[in-house]
This record gives C-alpha cells, structure tokens and sequence, in this order.
C-alpha cells in the first residue's frame, strides 16, 4: 500500500516538474522567428564585446590618450572624444556596467519580489494582505523617482545603484508571482499532493516553482531591459555611476551637455545605438520567449 | 458607492502618507549632516548648532518625522539648505511649467495613441497590425534620452525648423512635448488594441451587427465607448511616467520646470528640496490615478452592480 502511494507521489511530483527537452524546444522555436533570432545576435554581440573588447584594447576606459577627438581610424577604431578617450572602449565599458547591473539588480529583484510573491499567494491570509498592501504602497512612486530620490541622498556609486534600483524593481514581479502562485495552489495536482501529505515546501519547490518558471523568465528577460534603461537614466542625469567610469548614459548626456554633440554627432549616436539596441532585442526576445514557452497563450501585445 | 470611494480615497491618503514616511527616512538615514552643508564644510560648532537649532535637527527623531508630517499636511515642506528659500515656493516656480509641458504630451499621446490602436484592432495580424504593434513597441522601450538627441540632431540642427532648447515660445513645447508622449502614446496605442480587441468579441457586438446597425455605429458607440475604460486607466498611469520623465526631458530642453530645477539640488543634495520635490510628484501621481478610479467606476455599470449586489 505505502509503495503505491510512494509511486503516485512520484508522479505527482513529475506532473509539476518541466519536461527533459524543453530548453531544446525554445531554442528551436526562437531560431525560427527571424526577430528573435536577430535579438539574440544582437545580445551576443553586446555581450562578447563587453567581455572581451576590454581585454583586447589597447587602451583603457580612464586613460585620456592625446588624440582628441580623432576620427575612426586603425587606431581608434570608432575615434576619440573631446577627452581623449578611446570610443570603442568607454562602449564596451559601458556593455560591461548596463549588463552588470542589469542582471544583478534583476538577480535581487527576482529573489526579493518571488520570496515576497510566493509567500503571498502561496500562503495568503493575512501575509498576503501585508505583504501586497506593501507592494501598492511602493507602486505610489511613479517610476524611477524613487530611485533618483535614493541616489540623490547616498550619492553616485554602482552599489548604491544596485541598492537603489533593487529596492525599487521588486514589486512589479512581486505581484506577478503572487498572482500566478494564487492560482496554481488550486490546481489539482497541488491538492492531490496536499492531501498524500507532502510537506509545503517540498510543494513550493516540486509543484509550484516549476510552473512559476515560464512567467519568470519572460518577465526578466523584458525587466532587465527596465533595469538597463533605469541605470542610463541615473548615469545620465549624472547621479549614477561615478567618474571616470563610463555608462552608456553618461556617454550620451556628456556631449549634449557640453554641446560637442552638434559637430561630433556620432559620440551620442553610437551609446544611444548600443543602449536602445540592447533593450529593444531584450523586449523582442521577452515576447519571443512568451511564445515558445507557452503556445497556448495569446499574445495581445 | 459610496463605500468604495471611502475605500479608495482612504488607500490614497496612506499612500501619500507612506511617500512622506518613506521620504523622511530615506533623507534621515543618508550619511552626512545636513548642517554642514547648509554652512559649509569647516564651520565652527556654534554655527553649526545655530543651524541645527534653525532647520529642528537638534530635536530626536520621532519630533522630527512627527513635526515633518505635521507641517506637510499644512503645506509647509521646509527649506531649502542652501538658499534657505521654503520648498513650496520652489516647486511653485517650477509647477506650472511642468504641468503645460504634461498636459501637451498626454494629450498628444491620447491623439497619437487612440487611433494607431483603433486601426491595429480593425486588422488584427495583418502586416498593418505587425508594423504598428513593432513601432510601439520601440516607442514603449526607447528612453526619452535616446529619442531626444534623435529628433534634435534632425530637426533642430539638421533641418533648423526648431529650438535646440529653450522655454517661452509656442515652437519649444513642441520637441518636449513629442519625447515626453512617446512612451504613454504607445502603452496607450497597445491597451487601445488590447481592448477593442475584447470588446469587439463580446456578444452585444454582434447582436448590434445582427440588428443591421452600420459598423460606424456599432464601431464608436458600441464598441469604442465599452473599451475606453482600461484606455483611461493606462492614461492615468502613464501620467506617472510623465512626471519622473520631466526631470529628462526638462533637462535635455532645459525647461524650468520642477524637474530641471531640482537637478542641482540632486547633486548638492538638498535634502529638503529632493523630498518636496518627491513628495509633490507622487502625490500628483496619486492623486491622478485616485480621479481616474473613481471616475472609471462612475463610467462603469458593472462596478455600481456590484456595490448594489
């Protein structure tokens, strides 16, 4: 009797759980959309040249050579600014602290908002009252504001940004795994496992957590888009990260600043590419993978 | 009825209470002492203590946030620490800039928005739709700061149709006004499509079609009138969106609004002019999505049936 009920707990347990191959079925289902397959170049790119370019440049993100504003040449291959720093470097600097931060803002975005989320919707009653009024209360701020309002007290530096940029981003996820947890504590298989006896964490993990993933990785896949662009943002207005450490939002608001942009265009232009370039693929790829994911889901946007 | 609006503007009035309080602490806990930069860094400790005396730093925490709330509610939100000007009246300079520039690009973003996502939801899926829905999605992800330098490069310098930058004349609201409702038009765009797209499911529409009303008719009083709500709503959100953006947009353009204005104070941090600027912009937030609530129930049938029920 108890090894038949072992048994049936087993495949309870193998119900929840992603099938093997399933991380080969979305890449497939993502090599065949050409949008998709063009974001993934795309983020390949930005990320071989933020790990590598560095490495190989001759030069470094704070030396100031004494080629001002040279123009793309063997040497520079992408030319100097005003400063005399070397373009290409300072971009795949910047490559470095845009994916940097926003994977590290949405690594503490995804524990906090999920642990806050889970325990919500999985355990409900007045936790999930608390805890989800707290969430409105941080969805009172518009935006980025808090954000500003907290780097503008502790001061530039990439760990006040992450400290600024995780206390802010939670929320949104929060209330996206809350709802889904809601909803997956009625299923069947979560009772049935319930009432055999599994103990609640071993649900969360075996049942619950599993099923969380999908929703997961598309939210973060578009949210680390929001986190890049929130630290442009700090950088540009000049509260983010500190000097001489490049950002490609600092990179656009130096010369516009300054007004060198009106002779030397491409200074903005090529931080700006790099940035709306990174986002954007970021988006599509979040969409794209909504679709491989779950194809029974309607895409509305 | 009237419960819910007891509701709501109850969650309202903690959500701004919760900005205040988490504003004041924020401000509290930041290292350094506001009075040595209200003197100057090697000032003698009896200015020091006349200045901690002036701005109430010397009384214990809890007076302090008690005091903080007190005189905010009766619309005094300190001074500054450098000008000693009071922060009202800072913001006040900058507000009516700020809320023109606002206004110009919400309604813009509604004229932009509404149609595109009307057009997309009468062709769903077809290239029309695509294009559209990609477009949007561009105008949804693309920072104010990279649209900006964009249409300036082209429009300004380029073309020389108009200001680079500059405030006063009807010509410089227009590139401002354009970058700030890029994003809200295209999350208005997408809920405008979303919407109409369940509306146009529902089965009094086609009861209406089966009836031989034109589609014009069903289109706009049928069908566009029932999918406004959720439109309102992301228009009531995107506000938001508006307001954080002004401290970009309004610097880019240097327009003296509340947001260009506090960006010194960002850098000198002036506590006081940071947590009034704060506090003025979400409550504004707030106080906007509190209107667009209450005014979507009035609009709604179904939320006064289930307060009858």
């Amino acid at each position: 009797m108890s090894v038949v009920l072992e048994q049936e707990r087993e495949e309870i347990m193998e119900l929840g759980a992603a099938g093997p191959g399933l991380g080969r079925q979305v890449w497939r289902h993502l090599l065949r959309n050409p949008l998709a397959a063009a974001s993934l170049a795309v983020l390949a790119f930005i990320v071989l040249m933020a790990v590598f370019y560095p490495l190989l440049s001759p030069y470094r993100y704070d030396h100031q050579t004494s080629d001002y504003s040279a123009p793309a040449s063997a040497r520079h291959w992408l030319g100097t600014d005003d400063s005399g720093y070397d373009t290409l470097t300072r971009l795949a600097v910047g490559a470095r602290i845009s994916l940097t931060v926003g994977i590290g803002v949405e690594a503490i975005v995804l524990l906090v908002g999920g642990l806050v989320g889970l325990v919500a919707g999985f355990y409900g009653k007045w936790l999930d009252v608390g805890l989800m009024r707290l969430t409105d209360m941080m969805f009172a701020f518009p935006d980025i504001l808090l954000a500003i309002l907290i780097m503008a007290i502790k001061g530039p530096s990439l760990l006040n940004i992450f400290i600024a940029l995780g206390i802010t981003g939670w929320p949104g996820l929060a209330r996206l795994i809350r709802g889904q947890a809601l909803s997956l504590r009625g299923r069947e298989y979560v009772e049935a496992a319930r009432a055999l006896g599994v103990p609640n964490s071993r649900i969360i993990l075996r049942h619950i957590l599993p099923n969380l993933l999908s929703p997961i990785i598309v939210a973060a896949t578009i949210d680390i888009a929001g986190v890049i662009i929130a630290e442009a943002t700090l950088s540009f207005l000049g509260i983010g990260v500190q000097d001489p450490m490049p950002s490609w939002g600092k990179m656009i608001s130096v010369p516009l600043e300054s007004g060198y942009y009106r002779s030397h265009p491409e200074l903005v232009v090529y931080p700006a590419l790099c940035l709306s370039l990174t986002v954007l693929a970021l988006n599509f790829l979040g969409d794209a993978l909504r679709d491989a994911l779950d194809p029974r889901l309607e895409k509305t946007a | 009825m009237a419960r819910f609006l007891f509701q709501r503007i109850g969650l309202a009035l903690l959500s701004i209470w919760a900005v205040c309080t988490i504003t004041f602490f924020i401000a509290f806990l930041a290292p350094g002492d506001p009075a040595e930069l209200a003197a100057g860094q090697h000032s003698d400790p009896a200015t020091l203590a006349h200045i901690r005396h002036e701005f109430g730093l010397d009384k214990p925490p809890l007076t302090r946030y008690g005091l903080y709330l007190w005189n905010a509610a009766h619309g005094d939100l300190g001074k500054s620490y450098y000008t000693r000007e009071p922060v009202t009246a800072f913001l006040k300079r900058g507000l009516p800039n700020t809320a023109l520039l606002a206004t110009a690009a919400i309604g813009l973003a509604l004229v932009v928005g509404i149609p595109i996502g009307l057009i997309a939801a009468l062709k769903p899926n077809t290239f029309l739709d695509r294009f559209l829905m990609a477009t949007v999605l561009v105008g949804v992800t693309l920072p104010s700061f990279v649209l900006a330098p964009v249409l300036i490069l082209i429009f300004a310098l380029r073309l020389g149709w108009l200001p680079v930058a500059g405030w006063g004349d009807p010509e410089n609201l227009v590139l401002p006004a354009i970058v700030l409702a890029a994003r809200p038009a295209a999350l208005i765009a997408r809920m405008t499509r979303a919407s109409m797209l369940e509306t146009l499911r529902q089965d009094y529409i086609r009861t209406a079609r089966a009836k031989g009303l034109s589609p014009a008719t069903v289109l706009v009083k049928h069908a566009l009138k029932n999918a406004f709500l959720p439109v309102l709503t992301t228009t009531g959100v995107s506000f938001g969106y508006l307001l954080s953006g002004s401290f970009v947009v309004e610097t880019i353009f240097t327009v003296p609004g509340v947001g260009y204005q506090s960006i010194n104070s960002l850098f000198q941090r002036d506590y006081s002019l940071i947590q009034g600027t704060t506090l003025l912009l979400a409550t504004i937030f707030v106080v906007t999505n509190l209107i667009i609530d209450l005014l979507s129930a009035a609009l709604d049938p179904r939320v006064k049936a289930l307060e009858g029920a």
